[in-house]
């Protein structure tokens, strides 16, 4: 007795490897890979729209998840040109080790903390006293071991000295990005996410509290040309791309403080 | 690097308990659906049958994800459902072990439903005749003749429900919110350390992992060799 014999029996071998040849040959060669931290969820496909439009329609592809798991995938020889990181530490531990040019790491913005709920009957212009509303029962945070979003949350909440208090209803997102889906189903009432998780001019449910900067390590975010990427002409105009008007214009609407420019 | 199993961190040893403990609960509901399920299904004329075992075949093919975010949103506040167990139990069913169970439960039915439907559709008819004309009633048949023959059937259905459950991953990732000792499964653990760069741990985590997977199945794979022999020794031949 096999375990599922008739579903084995169907698979047609021929038609298997005839749509694996398809597969491979719909996959265009991208022209520049770029990996994208998760509080860029929302604004990346605007970013590599504008700058495809300013360098020749070049065909840029993204991929979205957490810092840390990219710098695992990069040091492990992922093909990815451009790491846009939520911090400094992770290109800068790459670029140490050689998987990244270190003369090409530029800060392209400081991430913002906001305290969000869903629910239109909280309030959370209060600030963190938010917690003591008997409705919240659940609090979402990206894993502070491995998103810099969480650790800036956990920083805060522990600034505030609320933290011990509200740990048994704490839920972890894998990322910032997974935390705001916990809170947009309302399976977290609040949580704390990027000011850049909301697309603007689209109707967000809910309301947020911008965090106090000085309530948390400012969340430099840095950008770096890979050790692949450093063969690819277009990898360094991208980072540059984040510096111009055009690319600071979308960072800026999407919710990002955006640093000084160097003379 | 490898960190010895014994000295592997509390938090992973409480990651695995916890899966243990899932996989347990989710199998003991498994079987009480599976058993019955399985029976009517493997004896049953009705045309609703093969559409109903199409659909309880669906989580063999649906990526984790799908599950996992149709359980996320339905199990909302938001939705009927999630409300009604808010106003029951006062906490919402992701982030919580409940909804786990839930989740494995969607998961692993047809791992614990095929081998114990296929069991049951290799029985001779006439065992069952000769049950109920012996003045059996169907109970007393299905209870002490037919699930005894089927045995090797209902184990190996156990224990790949068992197996799979602790192979989960896609929907405790988005239905968990990974509370240790709550939500944080072995899978999820093992992510989050390779995911920290503490690849000792991981490597020590992993590999007792794959030990406990290879074990399970050796049990099925014995288990299905020995109903296989009893066939072929025609012990419950009635020629």
């Amino acid at each position: 007795m096999t375990l599922f014999p008739r579903f084995f029996q169907r698979v047609n071998a021929g038609l298997l490897i005839c749509l694996l040849l398809c597969a491979g040959q719909v996959q265009a060669t991208p022209v520049l890979q770029v990996a994208a931290a998760a509080d860029l969820a929302q604004c990346i496909d605007e970013l590599n729209a504008g700058f495809s439009a300013a360098h020749g329609d070049a065909v840029v592809t993204s991929s979205i998840g957490s810092s840390g798991n990219f710098y695992a995938q990069i040091t492990n020889g992922a093909p990815f040109d451009v790491f846009l990181s939520a911090d400094l530490a992770y290109p800068v531990a790459l670029a140490r080790a050689g998987h990244a040019d270190l003369s090409s790491l530029i800060t392209y913005a400081h991430g913002q903390l906001v305290l969000w709920t869903a629910d239109a009957t909280l309030d959370p212009s209060i600030g963190f006293k938010l917690f003591e509303d008997v409705r919240v029962k659940r609090i979402a945070l990206a894993n502070p071991d491995l998103a810099p979003y969480g650790r800036a949350a956990r920083d805060a909440l522990r600034h505030a000295g609320v933290w011990e208090g509200i740990l048994p209803r704490l839920v972890f997102g894998d990322n910032v990005a997974q935390t705001g889906q916990f809170i947009a189903t309302g399976n977290a009432q609040v949580g704390l996410v990027s000011a850049a998780h909301f697309k603007p001019g689209t109707v967000r449910p809910g309301r947020s509290w911008p965090v106090p900067q000085s309530w948390y390590p400012l969340i430099e975010q840095g950008a770096i040309v890979t050790a692949t990427g450093r063969a690819n002409p277009l990898a360094r105009q991208y980072v540059a791309f984040l510096r111009s008007d055009a690319g600071r214009t979308i960072l800026r609407r999407y919710g990002f403080v955006l640093p000084e420019l160097p003379r | 690097m490898i960190t010895p199993v014994w000295q592997l961190p509390d938090a992973l040893w409480v990651a695995l308990g916890l899966t243990l403990q899932l996989a347990a609960v989710s199998t003991v509901i498994l079987m009480a659906i599976a058993l019955p399920l399985g029976w009517w299904l493997a004896t049953t004329r009705h045309r609703a049958a093969l559409l109903l075992e199409i659909l309880m075949s669906l989580p063999l093919v649906l990526p984790p994800t799908v599950i996992g975010f149709y359980l996320l949103t339905l199990l909302s506040p938001q939705h009927a459902l999630g409300q009604w167990w808010q106003q029951l139990f006062g906490q919402t069913l992701p982030f919580s072990f409940a909804g786990l169970v839930i989740g494995s439960c969607v998961y692993s039915l047809p791992f614990a439903l095929q081998p114990v439907m296929a069991a049951f559709r290799m029985l001779r008819p006439e065992i069952a005749q000769a049950a109920y004309s012996l003045g059996m009633t169907r109970r007393q048949a299905f209870l002490h003749v037919l699930l005894p023959l089927s045995k090797a059937g209902v184990y190996s259905g156990a224990i790949l429900a068992f197996a799979h459950t602790i192979g989960e991953f896609g929907v405790v990732l988005m239905l968990g919110g990974g509370i240790p000792g709550v939500t944080r499964v072995a899978s999820i653990a093992l992510y989050d350390e390779a995911q920290k760069l503490n690849y000792p741990d991981a490597h020590g985590f992993a590999l007792l992992l794959l030990a406990l997977s290879f074990v399970l199945l050796c049990v099925t794979t014995a288990l299905q060799k020995r109903q296989e022999r009893w066939r072929q020794l025609g012990h419950f031949s009635l020629r």
